[in-house]
């Protein structure tokens, strides 16, 4: 087997041995979709119609938790150290730990976003663009998130770089999806916001693993 | 590319190499060759250079001057194949303190295609057997060391699938009966056509084809 395969494969082993690690970000999608009616207005029609945005916002803030230890073990432990010197191709690499990140994050708050909207009040016409445009935008969102967490992987605490480096990256993406999710809601197309969050999707699927692995190299070129 | 005794060429030349930091000369004017049967110890005081050198000649390390060849080619264009031939370990385990023995070893030797029974046989050569299913957290800093190790017990016979070792500090941690059988693998490989680049405080005796580079000595 490739190491990369190897690597994707141990990395959802450690996920199942350690559940908290993506389990908090989840409890924390799910606390501010939770907490949002009681601060607000709980008046059902303008919580159906900000429910998108808050959705959204409340799925980019809790992925940004889960990316500050997406390759820190692995500088700290030598993993890193070990695909360098195993001569195969970082690109694949950081396509795999960014897909392996989509699959404990993403995935699951594009899972478990209908309950939220059932919560919000959203329209019924809307949970299509809510589920697709998450479960193409996530995606992105980890992919983004890989150069962020590649860069600031050497970083004592990088989580506030971190955020500080890859928020106005993920602010394009917001804007299309949650623009998506609105105008679904108010029965008009959503079609073409989608078709730029896939443009933005197959961009970043090209050209974040050439970031992530001269990235990486930098971190251990000392 | 074979050899005459059926063993893979191995053939890495360094050449007028030069490397400071911190505006402190590491080592200058410095020619390194390693073929079959070597044995290179890298000696020297704290802070020498020996793991800047080690991760210079496994490739890792790309801010030097002077030029590094694997078997006639610069180090930049053989490096996937050169790749493939070492073994590098570094003084970080890359040992996943939530895994198995087994899980990690299945890791560190992916680009080898083993057995799983292989593995166990190696993991046995460390004496972890009764260990295979702890988590490596439950284990002595020694012992994850010795899964690391692991790696050096999967060719018994021969040179293995990496002929060239580079071992930084291979020795940290173990007890005397781990170092004994550290060095018996060592003289073992080099015996069957391996080499090994190796930094060590450590006086590694009766291994004949031993060469010493004190790097103390030439700064």
């Amino acid at each position: 087997m490739s190491l990369v395969g190897a690597t994707v494969k141990r990395d959802f082993l450690l996920a199942a041995r350690n559940p908290g690690e993506w389990l908090n970000p989840l409890m924390f999608f799910l606390m501010v979709a939770a907490l949002f009616p009681l601060a607000v207005d709980p008046d059902p029609k303008f919580l159906g119609k900000i429910a998108g945005g808050v959705i959204w916002v409340a799925a980019l803030l809790a992925t940004l938790l889960s990316l500050d230890a997406l390759f820190k073990a692995d500088v700290e432990d030598g993993s890193l150290e070990q695909w360098l010197a195993s001569g195969e191709s970082l690109y694949a690499m950081a396509l795999g730990k960014a897909l392996v990140h989509w699959c404990i994050s993403g995935l699951p708050l594009t899972l478990m976003a209908p309950v939220l909207g059932l919560m919000l009040n959203l329209p019924q016409s809307a949970y299509v663009a809510l589920i697709a445009s998450l479960a193409i935008g996530t995606p992105v969102l980890s992919l983004l998130g890989a150069v962020g967490a590649a860069l600031t992987a050497g970083v004592r605490s990088g989580g506030l770089l971190l955020s500080l480096l890859i928020l106005p990256l993920y602010i394009p993406v917001l804007i299309f999806a949650a623009s998506s999710v609105y105008h679904a809601g108010i029965g008009m197309a959503y079609n073409g916001q989608l078709g730029f969050l896939g443009a933005i999707l197959a961009l970043s699927m090209c050209l974040t693993p050439f970031a992530v692995s001269a990235a990486l190299k930098l971190n251990l070129s000392r | 590319m074979t050899a005459d005794t059926g063993q893979p060429i191995i053939d890495l030349k360094a050449q007028a190499l030069f490397c400071e930091r911190d505006d402190r000369v590491l080592f200058q004017q410095l020619d390194v060759q390693v073929g079959n049967g070597d044995l290179l110890q890298l000696a020297g005081p704290n802070g020498a250079g020996k793991t800047t050198l080690l991760r210079l000649l496994a490739g890792l390390n790309h801010d030097y001057q002077g030029d590094v060849f694997w078997c006639g080619q610069p180090m930049a264009k053989a490096y996937p194949d050169y790749a493939a031939q070492r073994l590098y370990m570094g003084h970080l385990s890359a040992v996943k303190k939530a895994l198995t023995p087994i899980e990690n070893l299945r890791w560190l030797t992916a680009a080898w295609c083993m057995s799983d029974e292989q593995l166990w046989q190696a993991l046995d050569a460390v004496e972890l057997y009764g260990y295979e299913e702890t988590p490596c957290q439950q284990l002595s800093a020694g012992q994850q060391r010795r899964v690391g190790l692991a790696r050096l017990a999967l060719a018994p016979q021969g040179t293995g699938p990496a002929p060239l070792w580079i071992l930084d500090e291979p020795f940290t941690a173990l007890d005397k009966a781990g170092v004994a059988w550290v060095e018996q693998r060592l003289q073992q490989h080099v015996e069957s056509g391996g080499a090994v680049i190796i930094t060590s405080h450590h006086a590694l005796e009766g291994i004949a084809s031993l060469r010493q580079l004190d790097l103390g000595a030439q700064a």
